[in-house]
């Protein structure tokens, strides 16, 4: 009993507490007894080596795998339990990595499905396009550099385009928690810039977890540095103590 | 900035090219066809007319959705006995079978030793509550089997084995009750509407203005559903579903909507099936005249609400004249048919149209350089 209490008031302040989490695929344990705290506004990277479990973790919080074991309390609200739309709604805003959009519409209808209105059936059907949420789109559009291609079907954007059309429906949805699952990764070198410029801008005021295996880019946003392997948690800290940790160079360059 | 026609705001949901080809089917059908064929023909296509609704359904959901459903038999079978059911009632009065051992009730109740009306069969006594089971029984249906399927996920290929199941079984299960259902025969011998002999030429002319108002009817519903934003959710669930998902949709309920709203527009069609050909019995509701409704939505342009209604008149028209002259060659035809959609011309007549003919047309009919580049969607 009193341990709940210690650890509740402990949590308070985390707007993600991790804790104990664990999944196993047929006795295969993805992410095992892992533990971690994401603070307000606090930005936190995840790196770690192939198959170190850190899209499941993703996956995870955002409610597309169930847990094993252990916990995650978003806002003291437990998401283990709850539906992926309930988690999003909650505040829980996850990007994929393979660009993930609607080819067959267009960029403003992309943006429009993503502006947190109407999500229901009965709202989606009475849904108005009034000018808040074409204001809001095109607010959104300029800040992903895609304000002169909102007609443009999604199709016909470049890869880069698309990540960032990926980025802005999670920016419109305006969400507590952003979770970004390598967010440069196939893009050209000015692309890349871009992005991190973007994502400088998009994280103010909100907390972030990203997944990011480009290492001058995740020198330049992060806060905290998490280190997965085999499902456990190798180091954390910040980039300089996480480089320097002799067991994160050990697994590096052991691959 | 470029925010032109398609992102200012469109406040109503036809645009105008929409408009144009619901007037010109409109016309089509209530003055070109009336004019030009004759009662027996006429009668033909008031027939056809009532597929055209199960195939606005699968435009919705499948062409949209991306839900193929391989039983929509069931739903236009379903509707289709509501109104044998109320009709047979009529045409069952005490004096009409009175040389029956219990007089009053449908005949092959009495042929099968059953001496009162089934209680399933009662509010059939009502017109109005009649219409309204027409709509809802089959919207229920499509309810219950939506919501088992969907909240676990099931979909695609195995969502369509499931639906082509139900329409064995329901095939089954009518012909096995036949004391209940009038069995393998159906539900026959149908002959007024509330006293109004629904047998005569001009009843049958009647009925078949009527299915035409209530077709136009159906086909601005599916327009406003369409250009809703419930429309594009549904476009962006059969491409990302995963991302509507995470976008704070509960997509199963989405999918349960499309799929019942595709099943009572299939009803209505089968209701008026009933009215206008006088009779209902399973071999509408099996595989096969499900498959069919599925052809006809493909060849007319699974995408295109429009497309799908040509396509309906012309298969069934394509049905008639071929069956009367090799009658053993038509479902190879139509295999054929199905196979040529698929491979060559996926989008259907309506693909074809937007690609090649529109695009000569002018913007009037769609007919813009960009949509023509992307006819998918567009439509």
């Amino acid at each position: 009993m009193n341990a709940n209490v210690i650890s509740d008031q402990m949590n308070k302040d985390f707007v993600l507490a991790v804790e104990g989490l664990t999944v196993s695929f047929d006795g295969f344990k993805a992410v095992n007894d892992l533990s971690f705290y994401v603070d307000e506004n606090e930005i936190r990277v995840i790196i770690g080596p192939n198959g170190a479990g850190k899209t499941t973790v993703l996956d995870l919080i955002c409610g597309r795998t169930k847990a094993t074991a252990g916990s995650i309390r978003f806002k003291e609200r437990e998401l283990t339990r709850m539906k992926e739309h309930e988690i999003v709604r909650a505040g829980v805003g996850r990007k994929f990595q393979n660009p993930s959009i609607y080819e067959d519409l267009t960029v403003f209808e992309n943006l429009e499905i993503s502006y947190p209105k109407g999500r229901t059936v009965r709202g989606a059907l009475t849904f108005r396009r009034d000018a808040a949420v074409k204001e809001r789109v095109q607010e959104v559009a300029e800040t992903i550099f895609l304000a002169d291609q909102l007609d443009q079907r999604a199709e016909y954007l470049s890869h880069g385009q698309k990540q960032w059309l990926e980025i802005g429906m999670l920016l419109i949805q305006d969400p507590e928690l952003l979770m970004l699952d390598e967010p440069v990764a196939g893009m050209s070198v000015s692309e890349r810039k871009k992005t991190a410029e973007l994502l400088n801008r998009i994280i103010k005021d909100r907390s972030v977890i990203v997944i990011e295996h480009d290492m001058k880019f995740v020198e330049d946003i992060a806060h905290k540095v998490t280190v997965l392997h085999q499902g456990k948690i190798l180091s954390e800290g910040s980039m300089a103590k996480v480089q320097a940790d002799p067991k994160v160079i050990e697994v590096y360059l052991g691959h | 900035m470029t925010t032109s026609a398609p992102t200012s705001g469109r406040t109503f949901f036809l645009r105008p090219q929409d408009m144009i080809g619901i007037a010109i089917l409109a016309i089509l059908l209530v003055v070109v066809l009336p004019l030009t064929l004759d009662n027996f023909r006429l009668q033909f296509v008031g027939k056809y007319l009532t597929y055209a609704f199960v195939a606005l359904g699968l435009v919705l959901c499948w062409g949209y959705a991306g839900i193929l459903s391989l039983g929509q038999g069931v739903f236009f079978g379903l509707g289709g006995y509501c109104m044998a059911m109320f009709l047979k009632l009529e045409a069952s009065s005490v004096e009409n079978t009175k040389i029956q051992t219990t007089p009053g009730i449908p005949d092959f109740m009495d042929w099968n030793q059953i001496t009162e009306l089934p209680l399933m069969w009662q509010p059939f006594n009502n017109l109005g509550l009649t219409i309204v089971a027409v709509i809802l029984v089959p919207a229920l249906f499509a309810f219950i089997v939506g919501f088992a399927m969907f909240k676990r996920r099931v979909g695609g290929v195995y969502f369509a084995i499931i639906t082509q199941a139900l329409a064995a079984i329901l095939t089954i299960l009518i012909v096995g009750q036949q004391g209940y259902t009038g069995g393998i025969n159906g539900i026959t011998d149908l002959r007024t509407l509330h006293g109004w002999d629904i047998r005569t030429d001009a009843a049958k002319t009647i009925l078949y203005f009527v299915c035409v108002g209530l077709l136009i009817a159906c086909i601005l519903l599916a327009y406003y559903v369409k250009s809703s934003k419930l429309g594009r959710i549904l476009v962006a669930m059969r491409d990302k579903e995963d991302r509507v998902r995470f976008s704070g949709y509960d997509v199963a309920s989405f999918k349960v909507f499309v799929f019942c709203l595709a099943a009572s527009l299939s009803a209505i069609g089968g209701a008026m099936f009933t009215l206008q050909v006088g009779f209902m019995s399973p071999s509408f509701v099996g595989i096969v005249p499900s498959i069919e409704m599925v052809i006809y939505t493909a060849v007319g342009g699974r995408l295109s609400i429009l497309g799908a209604i040509y396509g309906t008149l012309l298969v069934n028209w394509a049905k008639t004249s071929f069956s009367e002259s090799f009658p053993e060659l038509w479902l190879f035809g139509l295999g054929g048919l199905f196979i040529a959609v698929v491979l060559i011309f996926p989008n259907g007549l309506a693909g074809l149209w937007q690609t090649y003919v529109a695009p000569r047309l002018g913007p009037l009919f769609g007919g813009s350089a960009k949509r023509a580049a992307a006819p998918a969607v567009a439509e």
